[in-house]
């Protein structure tokens, strides 16, 4: 049953076909087989209760939480050693809306420490392995809610996306990954990563379910200043394929293989596939136009990203000191107790992070670093919104071919494609609605692409995307296990 | 100090202690005695937690930032000041100080000190949150959350004191304004003001305009009390005169020092070069938002009258000398006490007299303030109200003051309970005066030949009545039976 999409699933429910009670037992068992497998969950609740059925679409079903939400008496560690124990006495605003609709969440996913990571390998609890080959990253950070719903233990699990934490790893496991406009859900209750760059957001099978899970995550809340009224938006509701005279655009920079002499097999399919979807969106009624964007704006793209994300991290993450909540260290002062949990809690990466953040803060740095990453945040940002005058929405392929080994050692493989590892960015600075959905195969695996839209214009990405999955056979599909 | 010339700036912390809640938290913003019991998940940093802003604690910071005469920002933003503390528990502070402009720049205050008008120019005024509060034992110490997250004004002056005493005059101004302008208590026994000073000398015959002039900066951090402001300038300057007169002054690095209360004496904490790099960035969690003018039009016009305008007032057109006037004015609550009486009717000169002879020497020599009296404005305009009719003269009035203040009894029920009652009864009162005069023949015939006698007649009469004869009348009818003769 828990193949099925939402819609289906609450059908079946409110024909007592089956009850919640057995879809919460057959989600449980299904998450420990691909907890054994993938290691897709920091917390399993087995002891969770079924909820009433109501008419509301979510009621009775299963999902997953990144453990990254701050859920009230349920073990919420941001898969870091530094909160292992931490047990929050309040639910995040998005937590609180999905138990309103009678949502059963059935597991805590595991992710990179605490956002800050795109492999998936960085978790305190180990490394997350994709459903479609145990030997592949599901890259991150989402990645144990990726793991699991394109395994099938549930048709959704909430994400957060920083730089493309739920795009990504949708991509590389086959499923669908929404993060709405910057502000559509509360971040309350979300651990920080960069508070400026921080989305909430979902993956799931289908960009239907997408749409009927954030309708019920959203909506503007008091204790988050940066959320605002999307009562009118009903995303579901809104749904249409009818993409009739939309207008996409591509980057040229981004997307044409000249642009990689030395690219590897894997590349040149995955290419080759993104401009086969680009006839599909033709073939709907929808006009397909390559455009330019400076070189430099985007070979700026990562450097931005760092300066900027971890210059917030920094100061974001420093109220973890072990001292008023989280596994306390021993010390003979304050200080020293803080030193040792900070040394002892963190991985490396994200220490070499909060080194970079401190760097490009300090008085002497900051207008070299900081200040210039904001002020190309806002170039890129602007490049992006002029496009959005012309265009309703860009479409650019994700990543450079399917999920990478785990084994670093095997990705040698992986050519210079480093823009295209990068481009979901631009979604972060500027706070647009991004959608990624599967669009096809490469080497057996799945790879994805996406559309990115102006803000607050969810509907419009939401039906091209909608549209466009109608035109393929990836909707619903379930991770097999190839190798 | 002769030959030296001393220049002190000013950082002025005051909490905004008249909004309900804190700055960027839900929690009440209140005074509690029960330590950590007035916290919500933000003023301990827990994850996930985020800052709103209180509009009320922006309105009374714009509300402080035009009273100082400032420029007020177009936009509102606030940024991080990222430091390890046990104080912040996010181990950064929400604030305003460098790129965002914060509520108030520019401007510039001027005072009275020592009857003369001073001008103080203001750098800056911001909104900020408080910290957490700490007590320091032999072996350990214990922190208290209920202030994290208090809402904080941070005024910053440039170098434009002269003295300690010009100091310590500018901050009780400075007390009376966040107290007329319903601010804050600013009461520093609550720990509501803190204070971090500056201090530099210089030859006296250099011009001090020149800040190429300028002595090295010493500044003083965490001095909590006006006494303690005063002390800790006057020791700095002899401090730094000692090093100038024994050849050492040049040596002395810029640095920060902090006042030991034990000791009265400032200590070495840091020298500039091992400053703390705060590493500020604009807070991302508050999206900056536009200051319409109609806002700040709103603010301008609910600015209440402060103490300076009240004392004109008070001198123009209630006719009060400026000592009372000052006097009146110097604590809000007195003031409002006041003004209370002459809503009811009082006279504004008998109102004041009352206040500045006998209601203040009674609060001073209790050491309590006016709203822990049992009198109440319309207490004191009864009892002069009975004076204005007769009913008591003026001397019993005194007493009766006294008695309602120590028995805590209404004017009234004193009255009566002591007996004391004016006798203005014509005829009661002019038997008796008959009767004083035919006893005294010779002293009428004295008395027309210019000797004062009439004094010996009116107190036979009070006398005669224990005190109670009305004295104006008893004066009146002492004339006319009198001329009768």
């Amino acid at each position: 049953m828990m193949e099925k999409g939402i819609v289906e699933l609450h059908e079946a429910l409110v024909n007592k076909e089956v009850t919640s009670e057995e879809l919460v037992k057959e989600s449980l068992a299904k998450a420990h087989e691909v907890q054994d497998k993938c290691n897709a969950f920091v917390t399993i609740l087995d002891d969770v209760k079924a909820l009433e059925v109501t008419d509301d679409l979510l009621s009775g079903i299963p999902y997953g939480l990144k453990d990254n939400y701050s859920t009230k008496d349920i073990l919420s560690t941001g898969s870091s050693n530094t909160l292992k124990d931490y047990v929050p006495f309040f639910d995040a605003t998005s937590v609180i809306n999905l138990k309103s609709h009678n949502a059963i969440c059935i597991g805590k996913t595991t992710m990179d420490e605490f956002g800050m990571g795109g492999t998936g390998t960085t978790a305190h609890t180990g490394i997350i392995r994709n459903p479609w080959d145990l030997e592949r990253q599901c890259s991150g950070s989402s990645s144990g809610s990726a793991a699991s719903v394109a395994a099938g233990v549930f048709p959704y699990a909430t994400g957060s996306d920083t730089g493309d934490s739920i795009r990504k790893p949708a991509a590389y496991c086959g499923i669908v990954g929404y993060k709405p406009t910057y502000g559509m859900i509360s971040r309350y209750g979300l651990f920080p990563f960069a508070s400026s760059l921080d989305h909430l957001g979902c993956l799931t099978r289908s960009v239907r379910d997408a749409a009927i899970v954030v309708d019920a995550m959203k909506g503007i809340d008091k204790y988050d200043m940066t959320s605002w009224d999307s009562s009118n938006m009903h995303l579901y509701e809104s749904l249409s394929d009818n993409v009739k005279g939309k207008k996409l655009c591509y980057i040229k920079e981004i997307c044409d293989p000249s642009n990689y002499p030395d690219a590897s097999k894997e590349l040149k399919e995955h290419l080759d596939n993104f401009y086969k979807t680009l006839e599909l969106c033709k073939k709907i009624g929808m006009e397909v136009e390559e455009v330019s964007v400076d070189m430099k704006l985007l070979n700026a793209l990562s450097s931005v990203y760092v300066v900027i994300s971890c210059a917030e991290a920094t100061s974001n993450m420093s109220n973890l000191t072990g001292i008023v909540f989280g596994p306390r260290s021993e010390g003979k002062n304050y200080v020293e107790m803080m030193k040792n949990y900070r040394t002892k809690g963190f991985s490396s990466l994200i220490k070499r992070r909060f080194i970079i953040g401190s760097y490009v803060l300090q008085a002497e740095n900051k207008d070299r670093y900081f200040n210039n990453a904001q002020r190309v945040r806002r170039l890129i940002v602007d490049t992006w919104k002029d496009l959005f005058k012309k265009y309703d929405a860009v479409i650019l392929p994700v990543g450079g071919g399917p999920a990478k080994y785990l084994d670093e050692s095997k990705n040698k493989d992986y050519t210079n494609s480093r823009i295209l590892e990068e481009h979901l960015q631009i979604g972060n600075f500027g706070g647009f609605p991004s959608i990624t959905i599967p669009n096809g195969f490469v080497s057996n695996l799945p790879v994805g692409i996406n559309i990115t839209g102006n803000c607050y214009d969810d509907i419009n990405v939401l039906n091209i995307a909608y549209a466009l999955e109608g035109q393929m056979n990836y909707k619903n599909q379930i991770a097999k296990e190839v190798k | 100090m002769d030959g030296y010339k001393v220049l002190i700036g000013l950082e002025m912390h005051c909490e905004i202690s008249e909004t309900n809640s804190k700055v960027f938290s839900s929690a009440e913003n209140s005074y509690k005695e029960v330590p950590n019991s007035n916290i919500r998940p933000l003023d301990m940093g827990f994850p996930g937690t985020l800052p709103r802003v209180n509009k009320k604690a922006v309105e009374m910071a714009l509300k402080a930032s035009m009273i100082l005469n400032c420029k007020q920002p177009e936009y509102m933003y606030f940024e991080r000041k990222n430091y390890y503390y046990p104080d912040m528990p996010k181990n950064y502070q929400i604030t305003q100080e460098t790129k965002p402009i914060p509520v108030g720049i520019y401007g510039s205050l001027t005072f009275d000190y020592k009857d003369e008008p001073r001008t103080v120019r203001i750098n800056n005024i911001h909104l900020e949150e408080d910290a957490a509060s700490q007590d320091h034992y032999a072996n350990f110490s214990t922190i208290d959350y209920n202030r994290a997250g208090v809402p904080l004004l941070e005024l910053v002056t440039e170098p434009d004191l002269r003295s300690a005493d010009e100091a310590v005059a500018f901050l009780e101004t400075m007390r009376s304004i966040y107290q007329y302008a319903g601010i804050s208590e600013a009461d520093s026994r609550k720990g509501q003001i803190r204070c971090d000073v500056n201090v530099s000398i210089m030859d006296e015959n250099l011009d001090d305009t020149d800040p190429k002039n300028w002595g090295t900066k010493v500044e003083i951090k965490n001095v909590n009390s006006f006494g303690g402001v005063r002390d800790a300038i006057n020791y700095e300057i002899e401090r730094q005169v000692e090093l100038k007169e024994t050849g050492k002054y040049d040596e002395m690095e810029q640095q920060t020092r902090r006042w030991d209360e034990d000791t009265f004496t400032t200590k070495f904490m840091r020298s500039k070069v091992d400053a703390i790099d705060y590493r500020y960035f604009v807070e991302p969690n508050i999206p900056k938002y536009k200051i319409s003018k109609e806002w700040l039009e709103k603010i301008r016009e609910s600015i209440p009258e402060l103490a300076n305008e009240r004392k004109e007032k008070y001198m123009n057109e209630f006719g009060l000398s400026e000592y009372d006037s000052k006097v009146i004015v110097k604590d809000k609550s007195i003031s409002d006490f006041y003004e209370d009486t002459l809503k009811l009717g009082a006279d504004p000169k008998s109102s004041a007299n009352w206040l500045t002879s006998v209601i203040l020497g009674y609060l001073n020599k209790n050491e309590i303030e006016i709203k822990d009296l049992f009198l109440t404005p319309k207490m004191l305009v009864d009892l002069m109200d009975m004076v204005k009719e007769g009913k008591i003269s003026s001397k019993q009035s005194k007493e009766v003051l006294n008695k309602v203040l120590e028995d805590k009894k209404e004017p009234k029920e004193i009255v009566k309970k002591l007996g004391v009652t004016q006798i203005s009864d014509d005829k009661t009162i002019r038997d008796i005066v008959v009767k004083v005069l035919d006893e005294h023949p010779d002293l009428i015939e004295d008395h027309r030949k210019g000797k004062n006698t009439f004094d010996f007649f009116v107190g036979q009469v009070m006398k005669a009545t224990r005190g109670q004869a009305n004295p104006s009348l008893t004066a009146d009818i002492i004339r006319e039976e009198i001329d009768k003769r």
